[in-house]
């Protein structure tokens, strides 16, 4: 039998924006086992619901992660309105998915990004973001912020998109869309690309669906689930299935993002198309008693908030339990038996953030 | 919004037998999660074709301890080690058991310890 080694992994790695370590014991080039460790950036936000109010804690929500934002401000919202009651008005619901599905573009887009730049792809790195600021212009346009966008509130959204705004937007998206168009043919249809990511980091629909996996990790495995479709906010009323993928590796999981941009820009068409004309907010009076766990699809994969009040302004309880946190499992299932250079391959393809699983 | 879910509240005894039958009905592990207050209330979120069931124990302030589920649901120790970092909780007969260095932070149950967590001030 070879000796064993132990090679440290992280916090600092080129695939890695965020700190996370892993022992990787491994075997002459075969990693037997991965021994994940967090706690670099632990912020412990949760705690803060004994200093701020509810409302605040929606803006603390939203700093959990400087990319899934929207949802999570989206989330924390949703549980309270459901605790209180508070039916929001149709328009704000339709916001609120036009500006989840931007944020999911864009988050996709910051990975593929990342993917073609791990596979050697610069030009092409540069081309996602490139594609990706564009959109973030017309984040910024609409909520004032490009990462954080800050426009949910509970009762509704604290900004309204003018009618007469949404056909410049729309016709925009479409030339994103179409500038996608050709950038998303290379991660298609690449031989090294395919060659790259095909049959590594594989998890069977049996692991992925036991694991506990999430999101395009769990949908690459070919499981069908996607939050979005128990029909929170306007999702109900807008055309989509669940994209599955079935060759339960990182290609799969590359494509599973790849199609899911072109589904978010549809949603966006379609959320547009039916937007209501009316108000944007309601008036919160009270504070909420109750408790309630919200689930919703982040740009990774499901999300879960519990959210408990006790009838003062602040919220007794706020849990989050983020995608990437579900991923570790899996993570460290698909890392047994890798060889050593796939590692960073197979890290990067459950899209991990460390901001949101330390929150 | 139609987001089913249910709370089924058990001792700490009932925990594994509920757990294992949910596994083979074919439940997901969606999460475990800690609330505080007065005692420490432990919610094991399973989810089945979008309905979500909650599986809740409370366990006392003082040395508690639960027994690992991890033989039924293997990534489960990323949550009962979460657990034990944040909340002091001694989850017996865990899998992967990183001994309180999962979160590498400065304070033992910083969560247990903390009254900031429960009871907001202002009415």
């Amino acid at each position: 039998m070879a000796s064993r080694t132990i090679i440290p992994f992280g916090p600092q790695h080129p695939v890695l924006p965020e700190p996370i370590h892993l022992d990787l014991v491994i075997e002459d080039e075969k990693v037997i086992e991965a021994v994940p460790s967090f706690g670099f950036v632990h912020r412990g936000l949760e705690l803060l619901v004994g200093k701020k109010d509810f409302h605040q804690m929606v803006y603390i929500a939203e700093r959990i992660c400087g990319i899934c934002s929207m949802i999570h401000g989206m989330g924390i919202c949703y549980g309270i309105e459901h605790i209180m009651k508070i039916d929001v008005p149709e328009r704000a619901k339709y916001l609120r998915v036009i500006w989840s599905e931007m944020s999911r573009i864009h988050s996709h887009l910051l990975w593929l990004g990342l993917a073609a730049d791990a596979a050697g792809y610069e030009s092409l790195f540069m081309h996602c973001w490139r594609i990706r600021e564009k959109l973030l212009e017309i984040i910024e346009a609409t909520t004032g912020g490009r990462v954080i966008f800050g426009v949910c509130k509970v009762g509704g959204t604290r900004r309204d998109i003018a009618n007469s705004d949404i056909h410049g937007i729309l016709i925009t998206l479409k030339d994103i869309e179409k500038d996608y168009q050709n950038i998303s043919k290379v991660f298609r249809d690449d031989y090294t690309i395919n060659h790259r990511f095909s049959n590594v980091g594989f998890l069977s629909k049996k692991d992925a669906f036991e694991l506990g996996a999430v999101g395009p990790t769990l949908r690459a495995s070919g499981v069908s689930v996607d939050m979005r479709k128990t029909g929170y906010s306007a999702y109900r009323h807008l055309e989509f299935e669940a994209l599955t993928e079935n060759s339960e590796d990182c290609y799969g999981r590359c494509m599973v993002r790849v199609r899911e941009i072109f589904q978010s820009f549809n949603l966006i068409y379609q959320a547009a198309e039916k937007l209501p004309n009316g108000p944007v907010d309601i008036k919160v009076t009270g504070n909420p008693e109750g408790e309630y766990f919200t689930r919703l699809e982040q740009p990774r994969g499901e999300v879960v908030y519990y959210i408990k009040g006790n009838g003062t302004q602040n919220l007794e309880r706020f849990r989050a339990r983020t995608p990437t946190f579900a991923n570790i499992g899996p993570l460290v299932r698909m890392l047994s038996g890798c060889d050593l250079a796939d590692v960073p391959v197979i890290v990067l393809s459950i899209d991990p953030c460390i901001s949101c699983a330390e929150r | 919004m139609n987001m089913n879910q249910e709370i089924k509240e058990l001792k700490e005894n009932e925990l594994i037998s509920n757990v294992s039958r949910l596994f083979k009905e074919g439940y997901r592990l969606v999460q475990i999660s800690c609330s505080k207050s007065d005692k420490l209330q432990l919610d094991y979120s399973f989810d089945k074709e979008y309905f979500l069931l909650n599986l809740r124990l409370f366990l006392s302030l003082e040395n508690p301890e639960v027994q690992s589920i991890t033989d039924i649901y293997w990534s489960a120790f990323t949550y009962e080690n979460e657990l034990h970092d944040l909340f002091g909780i001694h989850v017996r007969e865990i899998n992967v058991d990183f001994k309180g260095n999962f979160y590498r932070i400065q304070e033992d149950a910083p969560f247990l310890n903390s009254d900031s967590i429960q009871h907001g001030g202002k009415e």
